[in-house]
């Protein structure tokens, strides 16, 4: 058993684990009190790190996730795709692109961030964007109106729709959640024949990622995209050169995102409770006298 | 009380006279007519393919812009021009102005017909609409959504204004004991109202909260729950004094004489609580925009556009309406009116499309057929509009005297 596949079996057990010490509902923590525990769960979700120094741009991993999912498969000796730079898209849930960078080319892997509160989940009025016990951030079909505004949130732009169906989707990287529950690796990460990609929980990868750079502090830049971005997301990346050489932003801050709209949630129940009385002290207040309770209309 | 014969011929004769009254009024083949009725049924044929086809098919949205004129437009737009009827009905039944009654009936009633349609048109947007129905009966909560509190008020203040609207219809069909009663439900029902109108049309603004790495800075503000709920206030002064500028001539053979005295006072003093509230928005904008440090963006073509839509279309119109107020010039407050719609319909789309993914390379422009399904859904909501108002009680306090 190879160091990879061991790292993924126990970041599965790990999740399983989570899963049944804690049944309240991963990435929502709702006060700042909770805010500690959820950044402590967030290490104990299952993540997978992408080393850029060490894919070689084969985009095998392409290949695995379509044939895994049922979408369209690409060959990469054939289509050229390196030539542009790809967004994903509904049938491409993960794409590798091509940076020429100061340290020359640089091939990165995009999906979804898996992020640890999502943008998408927070947004889903239905809850059919999820972010699961165990990591993975998954679409109910069951559940999703459509509404798109998962897309609107995401600041990776990582939600595909499906404009031209009758019976629309929302598409993305689901992080191989029903291959986790069968104890097997993600598809992508299987099919690296160079390790650039490691299956493991949050945590544990953190510690890999920090080791790598700690040993050879020249062959990285000393930062691991993913630990704090957007609040922190699963997917976490390791890089030679400044990340916004390779398509990443770093304007994206560190708050979570639910943070953006606690304070507005926060107000809903205060002014529906303070509202209503003071509208009627008010109109208490504005009665001329002799005039009826009845609203006098018409 | 009455015998069951009695009701029995009585229900007869509502039913009769429903039958009556869905009749058209007057000419029917006005150029007015010809056009929207053409807008409209070309505008049904484009809904039967947009859902057949989907939504790819009659939009140009695309996967960098999800929301496009019928969310930045028919909903965020249209909302905030319908909320002229929470205004008035808390001028009205909480501060007792009054002065404003003889406007409430045509205000709620489209207030209440603009959610209908307006927010209604979400529908149209949705890729899945049969499942609208899971936030609404609870199968899935997404309590922590925005939009999922939006969804509701929408629903919630809806049911309110056809309540506050109620006490017409039942004038309308002489339902003396039911008007009586629907009445007395008023004061409460607007006291909801004013409370879910506060807070979903600040919620419209909250929803793009999360768009801080998309939208332009100059757009983004986590304020932008305040500005959207003030701007709502001015949105439907506004629209209520463009609304009764037609409805004026349009309708003014429904329109109680005694009130044409009183009808421009009514306008000045909508002109000047707009100019107010357009004060304080422009106070709000100008601290956010000095408190951001956004000077150096005012240089580029996004600066400049942002003056268009500040300058031009709210501090000119707020210029106007407080001229025309002092000096009681009709006119100008009609033209500040119209300018400050304008204005609200730059912003809104501005947030939700033009300034949104303003650094990404995509781009999106509305299809010929959004714009045509747009206003196949604003054409719809006037005749519904003009068939009440020629049928109820609505421009007139009094029921018309040679309905039956
Ligand atoms: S990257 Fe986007 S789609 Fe993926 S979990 Fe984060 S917010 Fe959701
Ligand atoms: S499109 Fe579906 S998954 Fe996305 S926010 Fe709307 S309901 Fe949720
Ligand atoms: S984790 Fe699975 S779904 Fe995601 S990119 Fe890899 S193979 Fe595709």
């Amino acid at each position: 058993m190879n160091r990879r596949r061991f790292l993924g079996l126990a970041g599965a057990a790990a999740a399983v684990t989570a899963l049944s010490a804690s049944p309240a509902e991963a990435g929502k923590a709702k006060t700042g009190g909770k805010a500690a525990a959820a950044a402590k769960k967030n290490e104990e979700f299952v993540a997978i790190l992408v080393d850029t120094t060490r894919c070689i741009g084969c985009r095998e991993c392409e290949v695995a996730c379509a044939e895994v999912h049922g979408l369209p498969v690409p060959v990469p000796a054939k289509d050229g795709a390196l030539a542009a730079h790809r967004d994903t898209s509904t049938d491409h849930w993960t794409v590798v692109n091509r940076f020429e960078t100061d340290k020359g080319t640089v091939f990165v892997k995009k999906q979804c961030m898996h992020c640890g509160q999502p943008a998408c989940a927070a947004a889903c009025p239905t809850n059919a964007m999820e972010k699961t016990h165990e990591g993975p951030v998954i679409w109910h079909g069951d559940r999703c109106m459509g509404c798109r505004y998962c897309m609107m949130a995401c600041p990776f732009d990582i939600p595909k729709f499906e404009y031209n169906s009758p019976n629309p989707r929302i598409r993305k990287c689901i992080m191989c959640y029903d291959r986790l529950q069968e104890g097997k690796l993600p598809a992508c990460v299987e099919a690296c024949p160079r390790d650039a990609l490691t299956f493991g929980t949050k945590k544990e990868l953190m510690e890999i990622a920090r080791e790598r750079i700690y040993n050879n502090p020249d062959e990285y830049v000393h930062h691991i995209y993913g630990e704090f971005e957007a609040g922190g997301t699963d997917w976490l990346y390791l890089s030679a050169v400044p990340f916004t050489q390779i398509g990443f932003r770093e304007d994206l801050g560190t708050d979570t995102y639910p943070d953006y709209t606690r304070e507005f949630l926060y107000s809903v129940p205060l002014v529906f409770l303070g509202f209503p009385p003071l509208l009627y002290g008010l109109s208490e207040l504005t009665k001329r006298s002799g005039e009826g309770s009845e609203g006098g209309e018409g | 009380m009455a015998t069951s014969a009695d009701s029995m011929t009585q229900r007869q004769s509502v039913w009769e006279f429903l039958k009556g009254e869905l009749k058209p009024k007057g000419p029917v083949l006005t150029p007015f007519n010809v056009i929207t009725g053409f807008i409209i049924l070309g505008g049904l044929v484009l809904t039967a393919l947009r859902f057949w086809k989907g939504l790819g098919y009659v939009t140009n949205l695309n996967q960098a812009y999800p929301w496009g004129l019928w969310i930045g437009f028919d909903v965020m737009t249209g909302v905030a021009f319908a909320g002229g009827a929470y205004i008035i009905t808390f001028a009205v039944y909480v501060l007792h102005a009054e002065k404003y009654h003889p406007i409430v009936r045509a205000t709620v009633l489209n207030g209440f017909l603009s959610y209908v349609f307006y927010a209604g048109a979400l529908t149209l947007d949705l890729g899945r609409p049969w499942h609208i129905i899971n936030p609404i009966i609870g199968n899935k909560f997404g309590y922590n959504s925005i939009l999922f509190l939006v969804a509701w008020h929408f629903l919630l203040y809806m049911i309110s204004e056809a309540i506050e609207f109620s006490p017409v219809v039942a004038e309308w069909l002489d339902l003396e004991k039911a008007r009586r009663i629907l009445n007395k439900m008023t004061l409460g029902v607007v006291i909801f109202g004013v409370t879910l109108s506060s807070l979903h049309q600040s919620g419209l603004g909250a929803l793009f909260l999360f768009s801080k790495p998309k939208l332009h800075p100059l757009w983004y503000t986590e304020f932008l729950p305040v500005l959207f709920l003030i701007s709502s206030i001015f949105a439907g002064i506004s629209m209520i004094i463009f609304e009764g500028t037609i409805s004026h001539k349009v309708f003014a053979d429904r329109i109680d004489p005694s009130s044409h005295h009183s009808y421009e006072d009514i306008v000045f003093g909508l002109a000047k609580g707009a100019a107010i509230t357009m004060y304080v928005y422009l106070f709000v904008k100008f601290v956010i925009f000095v408190h951001g440090q956004h000077w150096s963006y005012l240089g580029t073509k996004w600066g400049a556009w942002f003056l268009v839509e500040v300058l031009i279309f709210t501090l000119v119109p707020c210029a106007f309406f407080t001229h025309g107020y002092r000096q009681r010039r009709l006119g100008l407050i009609r033209v500040a009116a119209v300018m400050t719609l304008v204005g609200i319909v730059l912003n809104r789309l501005n947030v939700s499309m033009i300034a949104f993914n303003w650094n990404n390379p995509a781009h999106y422009i509305p299809s010929v057929w959004e714009v045509w399904i747009t206003l196949m859904v604003v054409f719809t909501e006037i005749w519904v509009f003009r068939w009440a108002v020629n049928r109820m009680p609505v421009l007139s306090a009094k029921p018309a005297a040679s309905r039956h």
